[in-house]
């Protein structure tokens, strides 16, 4: 599945400048060093986490996208990095949790 | 690539939020390089670590990033506090950082242990007062 077509599946649109990019996996995580040590290329990335350092680790862990779930918002300086590092960030208004399962039936 | 390929970075200690940069240049360098992206993936991922670290617990320092055709060597050299005890700061989930740090996503004490499993070789050079310097291969095979 492209991480486009989780749009019209109860994901909002923050930036998607790369939006044909297939997503294989999920990792949940907030704690930076687990998400490198442990989230595989291509993995859609559940997190609260919302600070410019999230932009870097989806930069070099190569995640398919970041979900911010419990309708976290973006910073306007970190949503600008995120369009310069051609990061796809989507935001889910459900708990983290419920926004695991969403993904999951959507993926299978 | 017959002569290596070296790239020099400073890291800036006291700024947070740039935090990354160096390894965010070089995994773009390499990759327009078109090194293999698995390799790729795991030095700028090993790199990363370290810089974060030279910025949160060391002030900063410099990092040296050197490509030859069968590996490619990371050297992080900063002249911060020093390791007290390296085999204790090598361990999953051991860390000293603050709150300020944890709020940022930082300080779970995985980032060594990363650098160990993302490199082919790794040592620690550390002494006290002077600073430390980390040395990582990434084999191309
Ligand atoms: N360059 C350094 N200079 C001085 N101390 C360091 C340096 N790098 C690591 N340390 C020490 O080793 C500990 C473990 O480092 P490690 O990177 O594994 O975890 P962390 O940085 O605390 O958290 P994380 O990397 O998960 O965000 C640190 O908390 C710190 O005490
Ligand atoms: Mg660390």
């Amino acid at each position: 599945m492209k991480v486009s077509d989780l749009l019209n599946n109860g994901f909002l649109e923050i930036t998607l400048p790369d939006g044909d990019r297939e997503i294989d996996g999920v990792y949940i995580g907030d704690l930076l060093s687990w998400v490198m040590g442990r989230a595989s290329q291509d993995n859609a990335w559940i997190t609260i986490m919302s600070n410019i350092n999230v932009i870097a680790v989806a930069t070099l862990a190569d995640t398919a996208c970041v979900i911010l779930a419990e309708d976290v918002d973006l910073p306007e300086d970190v949503k600008a990095q995120a369009e310069i590092k051609d990061i796809n960030v989507l935001k889910s208004p459900l708990p983290i949790y419920e926004t695991a399962v969403r993904l999951h039936e959507l993926l299978s | 690539m017959s002569e290596p390929l070296v790239f020099h970075y400073e890291v800036d200690g006291s700024d947070f939020t740039s935090a990354g940069t160096a390894s965010v240049a070089v995994k773009k360098s390499l990759r327009q390089l078109g090194l293999p992206s698995e390799v790729i993936r795991k030095l700028s991922i090993a790199m990363y670590e370290g810089e974060i670290n030279m910025v949160i617990h060391a002030n900063g320092g410099t990092a040296d990033v050197i490509v030859t055709e069968d590996h490619v060597d990371i050297v992080l050299k900063d002249n911060g506090p020093g390791i007290p005890d390296v085999e204790k700061a090598m361990q999953e989930g051991y860390s000293t950082a603050t709150a300020e740090i944890h709020s940022l996503g930082f300080g779970a004490g995985m980032g060594l242990p990363n650098m160990k499993r993302y490199s082919d070789e790794m040592s620690i050079e550390t002494e006290l007062g002077v600073g430390t310097t980390i040395r990582m291969r990434i084999n191309m095979a």
